[in-house]
């Protein structure tokens, strides 16, 4: 079934975690918690694939979590607090992580966010409609620059498992 | 009568809480953003509140997706800390105040607020950084006990702003019906803008935080009307924690002195803000006419709430 449209899809590179992904990314999500426990940490890094037959997935869930596709994961259902953990599971910080799911290396990461992190002008919505601050907030200048940062879909950022092995560990 | 004297805003990036526990505070970076708390631990010395209440969320720690509870008030006697995959916090177990705690849960069900109560939890990150950011590393005990106030921001919709800070106003009526002499603190923890999930991780958004915490400060209303979709698109989809904040303001004075404010970017994903607010009449015992007969009010609407609520339950059998 088609997701139903909400009025947050319109935010770029956001897949928010609503009831709708509550509900289908459950087995995500308990497989993840499972992995707060060290005997399963083990069982899971014997046999990845045997290991996730105990949870109720589907095979395209299976499928990105044996990639460490995040940001499928995220889009089919995981939360991020949780699949946070199979990355500790795979030995990566939190900011190993979202270098991940942007597509870029830990040092460029680590590199923004020393300056100030992602901005959000241009980064506001999909469909450019809203390419400004609103009312309630800060009266920034607003330049509208729709620029489509990334959540055209997990594929094309699916180089997520061969980088960001590096080991600055600056969290 | 109990009290609450003074609000306490503080991110609670689990970051801050390693570089702590691995002994990185003199590091640059990090000291850049310890460095920011060093006057409020001197405050929260001086303060010495007898209890704090501390509004944060628990990340996939206490709750799974099994359960997921909107409010979830801490009633029980200590609260450990969790494991969160590398193994407890070196902190003190966390003690409650049950008395307290099991008195506001009565209050605020019957004010109309639905808490789920929580007898036995234990406590991540996000409530025990800021008590280190305040109170310091204690070794073998916090100086105050603790009831901690667990609100869903993880699955969406979290509680509306708006909603927090009435909830946050109820909280205060109940504390005021206490009998005991306790002068009480409040938390808000999480935040500011922040998004740690997805292609767009990383945004920061210092004007809006900035203009957050201004209002904060002098027009918390305005706040209490920003949409939900409105956190998110501008200070990240993990940003919307921020209406936890709202919950410590709500219990505060309309007006109230800002007392000290700090924000740096980055701690690792997020900015790091904080805030301390005062009432205006902080902690002298209480009791001018007005606020007695509020306190007063108050006792006769619990007791009216009280007695429909028994109408109800008899109709029922």
């Amino acid at each position: 079934m088609a997701r139903t449209q909400q009025d947050y899809d319109d935010i770029p590179g956001t897949f928010v975690f609503d009831a709708e992904r509550s509900r289908e990314g459950f087995g995500i999500n308990m497989f993840c918690m499972s992995l707060m426990k060290d005997g399963n940490r083990k069982a899971f890094k014997a046999n990845e694939a045997e290991y996730l037959k105990r949870f109720k997935l589907t095979p395209e869930q299976t499928d990105a979590i044996l990639k460490r596709d995040y940001n499928r994961m995220l889009e089919l259902g995981g939360n991020i607090y949780f699949t946070a953990k199979l990355g500790a599971t795979d030995g990566h910080s939190f900011q190993q992580l979202a270098a991940m799911m942007t597509g870029s290396t830990q040092q460029d990461y680590a590199a923004m966010m020393l300056g100030g992190g992602r901005s959000v002008e241009g980064n506001r919505s999909r469909s450019g409609k809203v390419a400004k601050a609103s009312k309630a907030s800060a009266k920034g200048p607003g330049k509208a620059k729709p620029k489509s940062s990334g959540a055209k879909s997990s594929k094309a950022k699916s180089n997520a498992k061969s980088k960001s092995k590096s080991s600055a560990k600056r969290k | 009568m109990a009290k609450i004297i003074a609000g306490v805003g503080s991110s609670h990036v689990p970051a801050i809480g390693a570089a702590l526990d691995n002994g990185k505070t003199e590091e640059p970076y990090w000291k850049r953003v310890f460095s920011g708390f060093e006057k409020s631990k001197a405050w929260m010395a001086e303060t010495k509140p007898d209890v704090a209440i501390v509004v944060y969320n628990d990340h996939a720690s206490a709750f799974s997706m099994e359960m997921i509870p909107t409010f979830a008030l801490g009633c029980a006697a200590e609260f450990p800390p969790a494991d969160e995959g590398w193994g407890p916090r070196p902190v003190p177990v966390v003690k409650g105040h049950p008395a307290l705690a099991a008195h506001i849960a009565q209050s605020v069900i019957l004010d109309e607020f639905d808490l789920t109560i929580v007898n036995k939890m234990e406590v991540d990150h996000g409530l025990t950084v800021p008590m280190n950011l305040l109170f310091g590393q204690p070794k073998d005990h916090w100086p105050c006990p603790v009831i901690p106030l667990a609100v869903n921001v993880v699955m969406y919709p979290p509680p509306t702003g708006h909603r927090c800070y009435m909830l946050g106003k109820a909280i205060r009526r109940a504390v005021e019906s206490y009998p005991e002499d306790l002068r009480v603190v409040i938390f808000g923890t999480g935040g500011l803008s922040h998004q740690i999930s997805g292609p767009r991780a990383g945004l920061i958004n210092s004007k809006w935080d900035k203009s957050f915490l201004d209002n904060l400060s002098k027009d918390p209303k305005k706040l209490t009307r920003i949409p939900h979709l409105e956190y998110m698109r501008e200070a990240g989809a993990e940003g919307i924690e921020m209406v936890m904040w709202l919950i410590m303001r709500g219990a505060l004075d309309d007006k109230v002195d800002e007392v000290y404010r700090f924000y740096t970017v980055p701690a690792s994903n997020t900015a790091v803000g904080h805030i301390i607010l005062e009432n205006k009449s902080k902690g002298k015992r209480p009791s001018t006419a007005k606020s007695a007969a509020k306190s007063k009010a108050h006792g006769r609407r619990l007791a009216a709430a009280r007695k429909t609520t028994h109408r109800i339950a008899s109709k029922g059998t």
